[in-house]
């Protein structure tokens, strides 16, 4: 298969020198509508880009980009220690910001703009509380969103800082509580570690690769289903440096109910990234795939392709929109599901508006 | 090749396929089937460089009608690289919309400088720098400045080089605004003017095309001269006052783009500038009056002494 521009700039740059100005185009365009440009001008030296002076430029606005929202992002993580500790529970933080407190290659320009934080479901009420007084607030004031995130969801309803309107996600679980797969939270909390030099927690290699995990093929937001496999290649890739991850991986994965996310994740991963899996590994977790496995493969194939007119195919929408219904399905059982979307396709959609206004000038 | 070297039922196939054009520091892919469109750009446009389709654009931007809103009340909508930024307009503001979604594209995605909202002039190689803040009359002066004597960098955006302080040209058409558009017209009547906007969130509006040494000499950077905060009140004296530096360096932050993503390079970069220039306020009624000022002040412009700088 031919690959994504994209794909080949981020995993061979030393290979691009010979590209013609149309395959960079290209290649920059499906970074930047999967949120990947600055990943991908992190991968480069500067004595790799071409001559062009787009491609200069966008690699250069990336990388500036990338490094602010990093500052930002180290910045507002440390605001939230004390409001955490005052309120008993540990700082144990999720995904890009957990990447970034560590250190990892996953980090490296990567864009993000809201913290995610992981307590135990008892201590809720007492974040909750304490992060009020520091100024973040319930950002979804309407009764039955509320009702909607506190009964059936993983996570309060997202809460925004008053002045700085940072968003932070406050999970009780990697899952919603709706959700046909089970992972025990306990589990991921009794597994959490340290990380060195900073005040601040974050799940065992395993959990942070298969929380990941759960956020692609455990949901139907795919939008930018690239930038999150990247991800997953590159915990991988720094994780995998430890035989003993592979062993320890498939068992795991059983143990928080995950083992099929992490067959199709997996086989996806490599697919897309030519990601090294131990065999054995592999094998491990072929058995929960289930019989029409290739077929669910191919269509996470097409719906990660970035959503991009340099690589339009109508087909990738209806993948899309098929990995949509199945995340949704997988989220949430038809009888509260239903009723639940007539709900919001009949409501007035006022308080949307503000979302689709011009971007502001920070985030890309 | 010049976008005027086209005749102009080719030039609205071409656009209509998309063609990339020049508009320096940039280059910009743009497709558009509205005749809209192809008139405003074949009208402001005709001096500024056409390249093949094989180079690699910074941006690639089009204007279309949403399907469902051709016919009743039409609208248009601003496209980058097939993503939405705004709201749909009324069909009737497509050019106008071209012109706001370019500035969005810049200041959004080109953080190789810093770039504070601010019309730029120059002459003797110093850059007069406007900053804008809305109604004060900017564009209006902007565009009386580029027709005597001043080259015009830009209208709305400043962009500074964090490395030698240099100020990148991006000439553009100049927005102008209500009142301000038959003024112009009857002060400079060969200028030229794009179908003017009706019932825009900012009243009527139109752009001016940019002289041409503007476009000729686009490449031409300029070296800080003047930081300018100026205020068209009617009936007031011409009234020019130094300006604080701390302040003149504030008032920029405030008006910059994308200098919270600089972190202390764009700190560094709005202070050595305030330091390079003279820093004003002008308070004028009278564009008659203030043009010679200005114009005098840039022709016997010398460094900003340490004094100066206190």
């Amino acid at each position: 298969m031919n690959r994504l521009a994209v794909v080949d700039a981020l995993l061979q740059p030393e290979r691009c020198s010979d590209w013609p100005a149309s395959r960079w185009d290209a290649a920059i365009r499906q970074a930047r509508s999967s949120r990947l440009l600055p990943s991908l001008a992190a991968r480069f030296e500067a004595d790799q880009l071409p001559d062009l002076p787009a491609v200069r430029r966008a690699f250069a606005t990336a990388t500036v980009s990338g490094t602010a929202t990093a500052t930002r992002m180290r910045w507002e993580l440390d605001q939230l220690v004390p409001a955490l500790q005052r309120a008993g529970v540990r700082p144990l933080i999720l995904k890009g910001a957990a990447y970034l407190a560590a250190g990892l290659p996953a980090s490296r320009g990567r864009l993000f703009s809201d913290i995610d934080l992981l307590v135990p479901r008892a201590r809720l009420a007492a974040v909750e509380d304490s992060l009020r007084f520091a100024g973040y607030v319930s950002t979804h004031l309407d009764n039955y969103d509320q009702r909607y995130y506190r009964q059936w969801m993983h996570e309060l309803p997202p809460l925004q800082h008053m002045q700085r309107l940072i968003t932070l996600d406050v999970h009780h679980n990697i899952l919603p509580l709706t959700a046909r797969a089970k992972p025990d939270a306990d589990k991921l909390l009794a597994g959490a570690v340290p990380v060195a030099g900073t005040p601040f927690w974050t799940l065992q290699p395993a959990d942070l690769l298969l929380h990941s995990i759960c956020h692609l093929f455990y949901d139907g937001e795919w939008d930018h289903a690239l930038r999150d496999l990247w991800d997953i290649h590159q915990l991988l890739q720094h994780f995998g440096r430890e035989p003993s991850f592979w062993l320890e991986l498939p068992a795991r994965a059983a143990a928080l109910d995950l083992a099929r996310p992490l067959a199709y994740a997996l086989a996806t991963v490599q697919q897309v990234f030519d990601t090294v899996i131990p065999a054995a590994t592999s094998d491990a977790c072929a058995a929960a795939l289930p019989a029409h496995a290739d077929a669910m493969l191919a269509l996470f194939q097409a719906a990660l392709r970035p959503v991009n007119p340099s690589c339009r195919r109508q087909r990738d929408d209806l993948a899309r929109f098929a990995v949509f219904v199945r995340g949704h399905y997988l989220r949430m059982p038809l009888h509260l599901l239903l009723p639940h979307l007539l709900r919001k396709a009949l409501r007035r959609d006022d308080e949307d508006d503000a979302a689709d206004r011009p971007a502001p000038a920070r985030e890309q | 090749m010049t976008l005027g070297s086209l005749r102009y039922r080719e030039f609205r196939r071409r656009l209509a396929e998309g063609l990339v054009l020049g508009l320096p520091p940039y280059r910009i892919h743009v497709r558009s089937p509205l005749p809209r469109v192809a008139e405003g750009l074949y009208a402001l446009y005709r001096d500024y460089p056409i390249y093949p389709d094989e180079t690699c654009p910074d941006y690639r931007v089009a204007l279309d009608m949403p399907p469902w809103r051709r016919w009743l009340r039409p609208q248009v909508q601003f496209l980058f690289d097939g993503f939405t930024p705004f709201k749909p307009l009324p069909a009737d503001q497509a050019h106008a919309m071209f012109e706001w979604g370019i500035n969005w594209c810049i200041g959004n995605h080109d953080h190789t400088r810093v770039i504070v909202h601010a019309a730029v002039l120059e002459r003797g190689g110093r850059a007069l720098i406007l900053p804008g803040v809305p109604g004060a009359g900017k564009s209006t002066l902007t565009a009386a400045l580029c027709q005597e004597g001043f080259r015009l960098l830009s209208d709305e955006l400043c962009l500074i080089d964090p490395d030698n302080l240099h100020i990148t040209p991006v000439p553009r058409p100049v927005s102008l605004k209500n009142a301000s558009i038959p003024l112009i017209q009857q002060r400079y009547p060969t200028a030229v003017f794009s179908e003017p906007a009706n019932d825009t969130l900012k009243g009527t509006v139109a752009h001016m095309q940019p002289p041409a040494d503007a476009v000729q000499r686009a490449f031409e950077p300029a070296a800080p001269g003047l930081i300018v905060f100026p205020r068209y009140i009617a009936g007031h004296a011409t009234d020019w006052q130094p300006l604080e530096r701390h302040l003149a360096v504030l008032h920029s932050v405030e008006q910059s783009f994308n200098y919270n993503l600089h972190g202390p390079r764009g700190f560094d970069t709005l202070v050595a500038l305030a330091k390079a220039s003279h820093c004003h306020r002008l308070h004028y009624s009278q564009l008659d009056e203030a043009i010679p000022l200005l114009q005098a002040k840039l022709d016997h412009w010398t460094p900003p002494t340490a004094e100066d700088a206190a």
